[in-house]
């Protein structure tokens, strides 16, 4: 195995487009090690790519936030702005294991390891959040939840890197939450999760995005959902509505963490615990 | 295979060593350096026995490649409290008999002393819930968090 | 012993002499230890279940230039030794994890890497994962060879079913009889694991001039050295075993999985080993405790009187048969009641799992769960008070047990007295909160102790014991032989000797350490007040009857002097040479102890998640020597029991391998996960120590599954059965019911 530490983006993208055998990026490492002692990778090629200023910044601008891909969960949370601007982000990041943890994993890995059970995913997609994709010749950005394609498959392709994640600029009565369900209090892996965006007007939902994890092979956008709350002020009525949209939208599977029917039915209750955080952070009442 | 070699400064000292890149910061501390106070319980960042600080932040040193520290500042379990005299949360950690086996004591140390930096008045909650990645099986966790309780409220008096 | 005694040093809360080598990283566990010119050998694993070894190609392995020895279970030279084919499989693999080879390479990923090399040809047979397919009639046969031990008639044909127990008293037909009310529950728990957070490993190095060395982390090294040199087919007397401190056991560090294999590779390469297991192989291969199936019949009169119980129990082996504690199983269900008519049969299976461990109070926790769960629904039939009906029917001093003796004086009814009058009992609950009391009993054992204390000569004093010291016994050590010898704690220090500085030690386990090791403290330190009073007679030249011991110096009663500890060991040398007192002892006399608990839980009836509110353990110690210690092994024991009680188990998936071998899925409680847990000591002292100590280590562990249990079953409304009462199913119970 081979170790590199580029310092520009393009740079890490050549590195990996010109590798032979199995090639990854190292950010906070907390998936690839343990893949690495489980025997699931055995790398050739491992680049760093912590030495990479775009990748260690988080920007504002009028845009919108840019996050850098090798920016850690416990620095999120240290960035008042952000977590005041897209507090149910910063919050589902840090949810992904122990303090220790935080202080290595990013977004970025924790979307690129593409597992459905993600946390940062749901909210991101809930934020709309894009994914700036540097590859040796070229740059593009797509949404966030057209990465992952299934259990551990992304659409990058081979040395294609994220260099940063883009949330959009806050404006209005707007917030967000990300709720997940744990056996345990800390450490575990989501059994099923829910992350909801919303703006507000005259008090009432004006725009949502509703998007579960560990239901499917990948993070799932429920727009039903959406639909089923927007012009509400999250009244019984509508949050049952978007609540039974969610529990439709599932399609998980039963394994060690959690069976069919019981990620069905807790998808549907996070998702309305969720939003009415949301509600309540966007000055709803 | 070709080793690299990294520059680091662990517990205050310059530490120079090879490593293969595969190497985990772990298995450079234990088998290299003989720094064998830092612990290994699961080598996945499930257990947190293997708590180092790396430039004040803490992390498992599991999921740390040794190649990756190269100028970085490293503290282990052996760099906290002097030769001749135990650091408050050592000495709480003692006094409230909170380890039993002691497998886990060095990591909780460890992250103990990055809790009280972040946070020197910590609620009970808060105590545990920032310990919550360092899995203790022996004692109920009861009287780990009455010791970082009391060294936090021994080092917030003498501060 | 004489009541009441009034002590100076047992009681208080020292610092432990281990500890700050602890809280600074300098104390060495098993993996701490490096040799000169050490390899590392790494074993390789079954992926399957249950299948035949048709062969095992390592002639790659052989070959590769990194490798320096390579074995399977044919280097073994003991091939009939006990427990030989757990180490190293022969000809079948009985579960997922099952060892089959071992190699000794340069490093550690040079060793793994070679596992890889090795070509094992296997025919996968179907596994057999629960008892309901290991009894069923169409089962396949883990051993052809099998025949249940225990029946009335031996059975002519094979089966999974190992062994069946039997204890009675009374008639239950007369009991049921006379019973007004009558509950029965059956109860499952699922496979558990200890838990402990350091992985087996060993250091060891093969001398072919004798004096082989095993560097360990176990519960007791003397049994590593008998089944080691077994194995091996070597003298005693030639493999000294050192027990390195260790980072937790439970049980599970009493049988060997390591030792003799990394000694045959070290025979082998001519290299000191170091073996570790990682994290998935402790899951896989070590532990597990029993998964049960048991049943419980209790009947009553309306008045509380509980005339008879009755229970059928079920207990897994993992594939060994004899490896799970079905017999302290059937002698623990029922203890806590002094009913005149009980019954237990108990069967053991066999099944493509590893094989069980002792785990903390091994047995007890399963059967007394059904028990106590049964009594609990009783108590709300009847509508008494569960502390009321327990008390009603207290096991107390002259109770006939079903397993033999009557109890000597226990401590159950000040344990649940004192539950009753606890802050927690008194408390309120809101909604979707419950709450459940449990009675636990462990029997405890003596055993086998031998220690040394070594008089140096400035009169402080060095105790050498033969027990590995897992969670501060060495502290209670000092303090019981500053009690004799009236010196403080501080002039002396406490060690574990190495197998060849002592006489044999029973591993530590069973609660017997401060118990029966603290015995044999007294009696070494009994053996040198006797002779440091006998020099200092010589020196006064009067009889030693007319020497009294005091305040750690003899007094002469017939006239003028005294001498202290250190005057008579620095002048030893004139009066006979230097003084040591020994100790080495059979213990009898170990006596139960109980326990209750109380757990408050609240259900989240939208997902099904549980959290612990506040919980308070109560339970009898005869004499606290260090209650610090005796508060901590309550709690961890409390802490253990609600990881199994509430989301603790084995997830094996269709083809019987383990889908959950690490921390992140096999959830033990985290600090986040529980509240403080208050605690009560109870001390009706234990007539046969000459403290009044009882072991405490294990009892812990078993009250909290039926006290999470009923508070789980109190929120919800519902009576559950089957553990751990995780979040899925409670939310299933809780549909089902609506």
């Amino acid at each position: 195995m081979r170790y590199e530490a580029p310092t520009t983006t393009k740079e890490a993208a050549s590195l990996i487009a010109g590798e032979k055998g199995e090639a990854f990026v190292l950010a906070g490492g907390t998936d690839l090690l343990v893949r690495m002692k489980t025997g699931l990778s055995d790398p050739d090629l491992v680049v760093d790519i912590k030495h990479i200023p775009a990748m260690q910044d988080i920007k504002t601008t009028d845009s919108g936030t840019k996050i850098g891909g090798a920016v850690s969960g416990s620095r999120l949370n240290s960035n008042k702005k952000l977590k005041k601007a897209w507090p149910g982000v910063v919050e589902a990041t840090n949810l992904i294991g122990s303090d220790q943890i935080q202080g290595r994993a990013t977004m970025v890995g924790n979307l690129c390891n593409a597992s459905p059970a993600a946390d940062s995913v749901p909210a991101m997609i809930a934020a709309g959040a894009k994914a700036v994709v540097v590859g040796p010749t070229k740059r593009r950005t797509v949404p966030v939840e057209k990465i992952a394609t299934g259990p551990g498959r992304t659409s990058l392709a081979k040395g294609e890197i994220i260099e940063s994640i883009n949330l959009p600029k806050r404006t209005g009565k707007s917030g967000d939450a990300y709720l997940r369900f744990i056996p345990r209090t800390e450490m575990d892996i989501a059994v099923v999760s829910a992350g909801v965006n919303l703006t507000l007007e005259k008090g009432l939902v004006k725009t949502a995005r509703v998007c579960l994890g560990a239901v499917g092979p990948t993070a799932v956008l429920v727009q039903k959902a959406a639909k089923a709350i927007i012009g509400s002020k999250l009244d019984e009525e509508s949050l049952k509505k978007m609540a039974d949209a969610c529990s439709a939208a599932c399609n998980p599977i039963s394994d060690k963490r959690g069976t069919v029917e019981y990620r069905t039915k807790v998808a549907g209750v996070l998702a309305k615990r969720a939003a009415k955080i949301a509600f309540e952070r966007a000055g709803g009442k | 295979m070709a080793k690299t070699h990294v520059t680091t400064t662990i517990n205050g000292d310059l530490k120079e060593f090879l490593c293969e890149p595969g190497d985990t910061l772990l298995q450079v501390l234990r088998d290299e350096l003989g720094l064998t106070g830092t612990k290994e319980g699961c080598g996945s960042g499930d257990c947190g026995a293997c708590s180092v600080l790396i430039n004040d932040r803490l992390v498992c040193s599991c999921l740390v490649l040794g190649v990756e520290t190269n100028g970085d500042v490293i503290e282990t379990v052996e760099g906290i409290g002097d030769s001749d005299k135990l650091h408050v949360i050592q000495e709480k950690f003692l006094e409230h008999a909170a380890l039993q086996c002691g497998i886990c004591t060095p990591g909780l140390v460890v992250s103990t002393k990055a809790l009280l930096e972040e946070n020197p008045n910590p609620t009970e909650e808060e105590a545990r819930y920032y310990l919550a990645g360092n899995l203790c099986r022996c004692t109920g966790y009861d009287k780990i968090i009455k010791a970082v309780l009391d060294a936090a409220e021994t080092m917030r008096e003498s501060a | 012993m004489s009541e009441a005694q009034d002590f100076k040093y047992i009681g208080q809360r020292t610092i432990r002499p281990d500890g700050h080598d602890k809280v600074t990283g300098r104390a060495n566990y098993a993996a701490d230890l490096t040799l000169p010119g050490m390899i590392w050998g790494k074993i390789l694993r079954s992926p399957h279940a249950h299948a035949v070894i048709n062969s095992i190609d390592t002639s790659k392995a052989e070959e590769d230039p990194e490798v320096f020895a390579v074995m399977t279970h044919a280097d073994i030279p003991n091939q009939t030794a006990s427990g030989v084919q757990n180490i190293l499989a022969k000809d079948k693999v009985f579960y997922h994890g099952h060892a089959v080879a071992a190699v000794a390479a340069v490093t550690e990923s040079a060793a793994e890497r070679a596992l890889g090399l090795i070509e094992v040809d296997y025919k996968i047979l179907k596994p057999v994962m629960s008892i309901d397919e290991a009894i069923s009639n169409d089962s396949p046969l883990l051993h052809d060879d099998l025949f249940t031990k225990g029946m009335a008639e031996d059975p002519a044909v094979p089966s999974n079913i190992s062994s069946r127990n039997e204890l009675s008293k009374g008639d239950l037909e007369v009991g049921f009889a006379e019973a007004e009310v009558i509950v029965e529950r059956e109860f499952r728990t699922a496979t558990v694991h200890q838990g402990y957070i350091e992985p087996h490993a060993c250091t060891v190095r093969y001398d072919e001039d004798g004096q082989s060395m095993i560097w360990c982390s176990t519960q007791g090294h003397f049994a590593v050295r008998a089944t080691t040199a077994s194995m091996l087919g070597i003298e005693q007397t030639n493999l000294n075993v050192i027990a390195s401190e260790i980072g937790g056991g439970f049980g599970g560090k009493l049988p060997i999985y390591l030792e003799p294999v990394a000694l045959v590779l070290s025979k082998k390469s001519g290299r000191p080993i170091k073996m570790q297991m990682d994290r998935n192989e402790v899951f896989m291969a070590s532990g597990p405790g029993s998964a049960t199936r048991n049943w419980v019949k209790i009947g009553a009169k309306k008045d509380g009187t509980i005339t008879a119980m009755k229970a059928k129990l079920c207990y897994e082996a993992g594939w060994a048969p004899g490896s799970s504690p079905l017999g302290p199983a059937c002698m623990t269900v029922f203890t806590p009641y002094d009913v005149d008519h009980q019954y237990v049969e108990g069967y053991e299976v066999v099944v493509n799992k590893a094989r069980c461990a002792a785990y903390r109070a091994p047995g007890a926790p399963q059967s007394e769960y059904a028990c106590e769960m049964v009594i609990n629904e009783l108590a709300d039939e009847l509508g008494i008070d569960p502390i009321d009906l327990r008390l009603k029917n207290v096991a107390k001093e002259g109770t006939q047990t079903m397993y033999g003796p009557k109890l000597k004086a226990v401590g159950l009814v000040e344990c649940l007295e004192a539950a009753k009058s606890s802050e927690q009992y008194k408390t309120a609950l809101k909604d979707n909160q419950g709450r459940g009391v449990a009675s636990g009993f462990w029997f405890n054992v003596g055993g086998e102790s031998s220690v040394v204390i070594n008089m140096n000569e400035d009169g402080t004093g060095t105790i050498v014991e033969g027990s590995p010291d897992i969670g501060g016994s060495r502290a209670s050590m000092q303090m019981m032989a500053a009690e004799e010898l009236q010196m403080p704690v501080e002039a002396f220090s406490a060690i574990i000797g190495d197998t060849q500085n002592l006489p044999y030690s029973n591993p530590t386990g069973g609660s017997r350490t401060t118990f029966a090791t603290g015995m044999a403290v007294v009696e070494a330190a009994a053996d040198v007040v006797s002779q440091l009073k006998e020099r200092a007679a010589a020196t006064w030249n009067v009889v030693p009857e007319h020497v009294d011991w005091k305040n750690g110096a003899a007094i002469n009663t017939k006239g003028e002097g005294v001498l202290t500890a250190a005057e008579i060991c620095g002048s030893a040398a004139k009066t006979g040479g230097h003084i040591s007192g020994r100790g080495n002892i059979s213990a009898r006399g170990a006596s139960p102890s109980f326990a209750v608990h109380l757990a408050d839980i609240e259900v989240d009836p939208d997902t099904g998640k549980t959290t612990v509110l506040r919980y308070t353990a109560i339970q009898d110690a005869g004499k606290a020597i260090h209650p610090s210690y005796v508060e901590g092994q309550y709690q961890g024991g409390s802490a253990q029991g609600i990881g199994w009680a509430l989301n603790e188990e084995y997830v094996y998936n269709e083809d019987g391998r383990l889908e959950n071998p690490g921390f992140l899925d096999y959830r033990i409680p985290l600090a986040s996960d529980l509240p403080m847990i208050d605690t009560i000591i109870v001390e009706v002292p234990n007539s046969f120590h000459p403290f009044g100590v009882r072991g405490i280590g294990e009892t812990g562990i078993i009250p909290p599954l039926a006290a999470c249990g009923t508070a789980v079953s109190k929120a919800i409304g519902i009576r559950m059965s089957e553990l751990p009462m995780s979040p899925p199913k409670i939310l299933k119970a809780i549909h089902d019911a609506s």
